[in-house]
This record gives structure tokens, sequence and C-alpha cells, in this order.
């Protein structure tokens, strides 16, 4: 045993291999405890979305159980959206007004709101609204069917809940998302324009003709579409948390809560990396 | 791991098996269900360990047994929502354990399940429920779906409640619909989770006639998990007390009433 006055500073030596049997300390324990948890969940998350897949291409393909779903969670949607891109919109055109008068480039204006709104605002705040509305709902309703045993009970009745509750949200929430987001678009540059002509009169025609001088169709196709990235995560997500709900209310509270918190982060996480994506291939 | 002459001649198996049940209404000669040797355990606790029940058609099983005994575990193992740990579940003599899940949902519609709180969908109006395995699994038009609906909610006393949402409604009322929607598909076997379980004596008793009713009318095989003694003796033939994971006892009530075991005996009078 080495004297305090010997003691060099911790590093990994070999004798480290003999205290392997040691107890971990508890930080240790509770890190690896988070990790090991962090593993498990991801690793069930891919189980979810191969028995998604697999009950996909199986017959019946559940398409009134569809078109109901992309009511639900598409159509139901459009107002909060709405409403959100339009506050975001107005904004903008004031907040950049200023910046924007500062440096003699108010002109630039419409053509600032619009590139921010089509290539960024739109599809994160749509992401973020959606996966609020959304992710809560579908993780609180198929929590609740999950501790109710109604899961149970469409399975038993022979019917693959994969394909029937799961699949169908899934592909409405991948087939909703681009849509509403070009609705946000839409609304954000409209009042973007109405603030602007408060502030100084500019026709609306006008407005637009300069805010897509510069505008191609590419600049609206990738973002807009990698919101149907969005839609699979928060699709994705909301069930695979709704359909493992267990416990009681409780259950049911906390699935709904992590919907909302995993979908929003995993929707950030995934616009940093398209971006990235879309930098490469629409440059 | 399977040899692959072995899975093709599962699989075959399967197939046939499958067609002649579907064939044969979801019936078949010989007993109904048998089970030998099931074993479940839930991490270290064992729950059902060496369960061995035969049901012929026609006949009622009562399972009986404490809370967490394992006797709803039981049936969910029947209709394959669980896998046991080993043995050997066959229905009309098709071994059900290593079927694949479309097989398996042939299988399904063949047998009707009561869940203890009836589990209809919550989304869907007393009549969507009843129609709902129609919908899925007949090629009835939609008149057609609407008549065997009605049908089956007035053989459940519940005619007048089509358009009700299951919040609606009464435990018994959910329970009797939860019946009807089990009917749906004239199932040759019928499972019933607890169905008296939180209901007043008299909204139980009108239950129990309605299961006796529908027995003979449908001329099934039951198997009711229960607690409730006095519904065992009106509507099953036979009873079997689960007790530590095992099948303490099988036979008749008078049987079971009669038994020199002290924890049959204890059962039976503290439920009696």
């Amino acid at each position: 045993m080495m004297s305090p006055d010997t003691r060099i500073p911790r590093r990994w030596t070999s004798l480290d291999a003999g205290q392997a049997a040691l107890p971990m300390p508890s930080t240790l324990v509770s890190v690896w405890s988070v990790i090991n948890h962090f593993l498990e969940w991801f690793g069930d998350l891919g189980l979810f979305a191969w028995q998604v897949m697999r009950a996909a291409v199986r017959r019946p393909f559940e398409g009134r159980e569809l078109i109901r779903q992309l009511d639900e969670l598409g159509s139901k949607s459009l107002p909060l959206v709405a409403l959100a891109g339009a506050a975001i919109g107005a904004v903008l055109s004031l907040e950049s007004r200023s910046s924007l008068v500062r440096f003699g480039a108010k002109s630039m204006l419409p053509a600032a709101l619009v590139y921010s709104i089509i290539h960024e605002t739109g599809p994160i705040v749509t992401g973020l609204v959606v996966s609020g509305r959304v992710g809560a709902g579908i993780g609180a309703e198929l929590g609740s069917m999950k501790v109710t045993e109604q899961i149970d009970a469409i399975e038993a009745s022979g019917v693959n809940p994969y394909k029937f509750l799961a699949f169908t949200r899934i592909v409405a929430c991948i087939l909703m998302l681009p849509l509403l987001t070009l609705a946000a678009d839409f609304c954000g540059v409209l009042f973007g324009w109405i603030a602007e002509t408060l502030v100084e009169p500019v026709s609306f025609l006008r407005f637009i003709n300069q805010g897509f001088a510069g505008a191609s169709f590419s600049d609206f196709l990738a973002p807009t579409l990698r919101t149907a990235v969005f839609g699979l995560i928060i699709g994705m997500i909301g069930c695979f948390q709704g359909m493992r709900t267990k416990g009681g209310t409780a259950g049911v509270g906390f699935s709904a809560t992590s919907s909302v918190v995993l979908s929003s982060l995993f929707v950030i996480l995934a616009d940093v990396i398209l971006v990235k994506f879309i930098l490469v291939f629409f440059p | 791991m399977m040899h692959p002459q072995q899975e093709a001649l599962l699989a075959v198996g399967e197939s046939a098996a499958t067609l002649a049940i579907a064939s044969s209404g979801g019936k078949s000669d010989g007993p109904a269900v048998i089970l030998r040797g099931l074993h479940k355990s839930f991490g270290s606790q064992i729950v059902l360990d060496g369960i061995a029940l035969t049901v012929e058609s026609g006949e009622t099983l009562a399972v009986l047994g404490r809370s967490g005994t394992g006797k709803s575990v039981l049936l969910k193992l029947i209709i394959g929502l669980q896998k046991p740990d080993s043995g050997s579940i066959c229905i009309h003599g098709q071994e059900i354990t290593l079927l694949h899940l479309d097989a398996m949902n042939e299988i399904r519609k063949k047998m009707g399940f009561l869940f203890q709180q009836a589990a209809l969908y919550d989304s869907l109006t007393v009549e969507q429920n009843v129609a709902f395995p129609l919908k899925r699994h007949t090629n009835m038009t939609e008149p057609e779906q609407g008549d065997r609906v009605k049908e089956l909610l007035a053989g459940v006393g519940m005619e007048g409640d089509l358009k009700k949402m299951p919040s609606d409604l009464s435990g018994g009322m959910q329970k009797r619909v939860g019946l009807a929607r089990a009917l749906a598909l004239e199932p040759g076997i019928l499972l019933l989770d607890e169905p008296t379980a939180g209901l007043d004596p008299i909204t139980s008793g009108e239950i129990d006639e309605l299961i006796l009713k529908l027995q003979e009318e449908h001329d099934m095989a039951s198997i009711v998990v229960t607690h409730d003694l006095h519904s065992a003796k009106t509507i099953a033939n036979r009873l079997a007390l689960l007790h530590q994971g095992k099948v303490q006892i099988e036979g008749s009530f008078e049987e079971l009433e009669k038994s020199g075991n002290a924890f049959v005996a204890e059962f039976m009078k503290r439920d009696s």
C-alpha cells in the first residue's frame, strides 16, 4: 500500500483491473443506470419501429382509420399552427425592421422575412407546435387505451394494434406536417406583410414579389419536406410512449409528458442534422 | 433453433389446422382447449407453475383463486396476448404457442374475450364497438352489419342504447355490450375475465343469467375467471381452484365443497 506522501494523481493502472470487483461509486452507478436506461429505450423503440413496419406491409391497410387520423391530427392542428406562424411572421417583421433600417437595408425586409420563414422558422415552429399538440394527444390517448385494456381488446379481436393504432397515426403525421408547414409559412408571410404595412404601407403583391425575388423552388422543397421527418418522429415517439404505458392515470400523464418532451427534443436534433444535409444537397 | 424442414412442416400444419377450424365455424372434434404444463413467471415471481386443464366444447369451466394467482394471466395466455415461458396450449387441436401473428389472429377470430372492465373502445359508440370485429373480419354489407349489431345487442338487452358512448353506460351495461362484442364473430370459445366484478348482487345475477342464456344459444366452450363463488356455481359445469401457480383441485361445485383440503375448505367457506 502506498504511503500518503507517495500518492500520485489518479489514473488507470494495472492495479485497477484487480479492483474491478469493488463496488462502483454511487455517481458512477447512477450514470451507468441512466446510460443503460437510454440504450434500453432506444432498443425498445427500434423493436417497436420494426413491428410497425412489418404490420404496414400486410393487408388490410386501414384506409378509413388513416383518413380519420389525417383529420384528427392534421386538420384539427391547423388553427394552432396558423396562429403560431402568424405570430412569428409579425414578430419577425417588427424585430427585423429596426435592424435593417439601421443598416440602410430596409428594402431587404420582405426577402429576409420570406427566407427566414420558409427555411427555418416555419418548419421548426410547426414541428414544435405539432409535437406539443399531437405528441401529447397520441401519448395520452394510447396510454389510456393501454391501461384500460382497450389495446389488448383490439389485439384479442384479431386486429393488429401496431397497424390500426400506430401505423395510421405515424403516416398521418408524416403526410400532414409538410402541409401544415405550408400553412404556417403562408400565415407568417401574410402577417409579416400586415405588420410591415401597418408601419409603412406597401401592397401585398409588391411585398411578395420582393420577398420571393431571389427564392427558387428548392428553397421551398427541402425545408418543407424536412418536416415529414419531424412527422415521423412525433408519430413514432407518441405511439411508442403511449403503447408502453404502465400503471394508472399517473402512467398516462407520464406518457403524455414524455411524448411531448422527447418528440420536441428529437425534432430539434433532427432539424440540426437535416439542415446540414440540405446544405450539402441543395447548396 | 428450429430446422428449416420443421419450420416448413409447422407452417403447413398451421395453415391446414387454421383452415380446418375456420371452415368448421371455430369448432372441431375433441376438447376445445387443452393446457399442458403451462409455466409463466414475471421476473422472479412464478405466477403459473405447470397448469394442466382441459375444456370440452359446450362446457363451462370456472377458474377460481385468490387475487394475484394468475387467473387473468391464464386467459391472456390462451388468447395469445402473453406468451407462456413453457408448456402447451391447444385450441381445437391447434398448438398456438408457436404460431405466427397472422395464424394467431385467425385463431383469435374464433375466440371471444370479455375483459374485466369490459374494455370498450371509448371513442366509439355502443353500435360501433359491437360492429368493430364485423367490419374487420367479415364481408357483410353495412345494412347486414347493422342488423347483426342490433341482433347481438338485443341478445344482451341493450338494443335501445345503440348511439350511446361507453362513458354513458353503467358497469353492468358495459359488461353486456362487451359480451355482445365478444359474440360478434360467433366464437367457439368464450373467455370471461371477472364478468361480475364490481357489480351489485342483482346486476351480477342478471349477468350470470345472460351468460347461461348465451351459452345455451351458442353452445360454446367457456372459461370464466372469477372470485364470485355464487356466480361460478350458477354458470359453470366444472371448477378449478388455483393456488401457488398450480391447480389445487378440479371438479364440480359439490366436489370442491366436500374436499378435505384445508385451503379449498377455507376458500369455499370465505366465499360462501
